[in-house]
């Protein structure tokens, strides 16, 4: 196997007294395609949130394409990551969010452009052709103009996965990306997750709580129980040959609903 | 009849301060909206000395009156410091303005921190750089929430101006009192089309606050 583009070596988090990592290994390997279940309050979300720079870790180390993501090398010492050094590091990673968090105050289309053109600062007609096949892709060829108010949350949270695309990450994380919709308007969006699975070679992380879909284009599933990942493996090994109770359980409630 | 041909008379005259209070509302409002963003984005910034410097600067304008700020500048700082702020309407500028724009410093702090985390968050997942997310997400969400009550200040903006005749400066309430100390009996009338008179300077800045309300409404993500 390739080696991997992330991993996490004995990760911890902790929120005032509240442990809700406790030592966390995790190898993501490029174009593998992860889900993370588990209880509410595990800490799935925390994981993703740490690869992304928006938690530091209490302790423990995330290493990046070889490079930690959180600490960095001072006159020989490891001190914590400066903002310069995280943006150095995470810039291969994208994510999308349980709230889609779309800028409101700009289009649809330049919601999908503004990163590339100042981030990355690419030419601005290659980023706009980039952008629109992107967005038409997501279904949304007919929306260049309109405002994120002027969406329904499906579609919302189909640009912002344009949004994210257009960077082209590395690695793209999920967290809970239908949580927020209307069941109704689950399907729309989970298609979208399946094309790019399918047909992005990228590494995908996805925290749901959408069970089948989840089974169904993970190469590798992690339950997380408690702060610890507890079962880890192809989505027939966990779900189907685990005897773990806990587990079971999970499931159990889940298949229930 | 007497009363109309009183109002004749007597409207011209306020006239007169016109000039006065509008350029003085004016160059105030542009240094309080200066001091504003600058002394707001001070406070928010990682550097304890310049927050804290901000924050006094802001406490002290805002917590002593903007009448005995006026005369401070007027009398007190040119007897101690032989400096002189330049005419009489530089000093009423300067006292309007700083004192605005202490209290309005605490409207620009106040709107970007209540730009929803969710869109630093996504800007950072976005990879851009502090300054890139200020400029490009943040900033102008808060602009457009700050508009109402930069409309509000501006108002009362309007109103303080009135000050400014306590040091000697010709605006509409100088020559309101001027025409009063002549003519006693027409005190009341007199001061009822001074109000009349601010009150028309406001409606324009009390329509552009709703406008500033109305944008306001759209194309902010707050929470």
């Amino acid at each position: 196997m390739t080696e991997p583009i992330v991993q996490y070596r004995d990760v911890h988090k902790s929120f005032g007294d509240v442990k809700v990592l406790k030592g966390i290994n995790l190898d993501i390997h490029p174009a593998e395609k992860i889900a993370v279940i588990g209880p509410s309050g595990s800490g799935k979300t925390t994981i993703i949130r740490m690869l992304m720079t928006l938690e530091e870790p209490t302790s423990g180390d995330i290493i990046v394409d070889g490079t930690n993501l959180w600490k960095m090398e001072k006159s020989g010492k490891m001190v914590r990551a400066s903002e310069k050094h995280l943006r150095e590091v995470r810039g291969d990673i994208g994510m999308v969010f349980q709230h889609f968090n779309l800028f409101p105050h700009m289009t649809i289309l330049d919601n999908c452009m503004a990163a590339p053109i100042h981030v990355k600062k690419e030419n601005k007609e290659e980023v706009r052709e980039r952008a629109v096949q992107m967005l038409e892709r997501v279904g949304l060829g007919d929306k260049f103009d309109s405002y994120p108010s002027q969406l329904s949350g499906g579609q919302k949270q189909r640009v912002a996965m344009a949004r994210a695309l257009v960077m082209r990450p590395k690695i793209m994380l999920f967290d809970e990306v239908t949580s927020a919709l209307d069941p109704e308007l689950v399907g729309e969006v989970l298609e979208v997750i399946r094309d790019i699975a399918k047909n992005d070679d990228m590494a995908m992380v996805l925290v749901t709580h959408e069970m089948d879909f989840a089974l169904d284009i993970a190469d590798k599933v992690l339950f997380l129980d408690e702060g610890v990942i507890t079962e880890q493996g192809t989505a027939s090994e966990v779900i189907e040959h685990s005897t773990n109770e806990r587990l079971q359980t999970f499931l159990h409630r889940f298949r229930k609903v | 009849m007497i009363t109309i041909n009183a109002i004749l008379d007597i409207f011209p005259q306020l006239m007169r301060g016109l000039g006065v209070t509008v350029t003085v509302l004016l160059a105030s409002a542009v240094l309080a909206y200066l001091m504003a963003f600058i002394a707001g984005l001070c406070r928010l910034s990682q550097n304890v000395i310049i927050r804290k410097f901000t924050g006094f600067y802001v406490e002290v304008f805002r917590g002593t009156s903007l009448i005995v700020q006026l005369f401070w500048l007027y009398y007190a700082i040119p007897m101690l410091f032989g400096i002189q702020l330049g005419s009489n309407w530089w000093t009423g500028v300067i006292a309007i303005g700083l004192n605005y724009g202490a209290y309005l410093s605490e409207v620009v702090r106040g709107s970007i921190l209540s730009v929803a985390k969710g869109q630093t968050e996504a800007a950072v997942a976005l990879n851009m750089s502090r300054f890139q997310r200020m400029r490009l997400i943040i900033f102008p969400q808060a602009v457009r929430m700050m508009l109402p009550e930069f409309g509000n200040y501006t108002i009362q903006m309007l109103k303080g101006t009135s000050l400014v005749s306590l040091i000697g400066m010709t605006d509409v309430l100088y020559y309101g009192d001027i025409m009063r100390s002549t003519n006693l009996a027409q005190a009341p009338l007199i001061y009822l089309l001074v109000l009349v008179f601010y009150f028309i300077l406001a409606l324009p800045l009390i329509w552009l606050t709703r406008k500033g309300e109305s944008i306001s409404k759209k194309g902010v993500a707050s929470g």
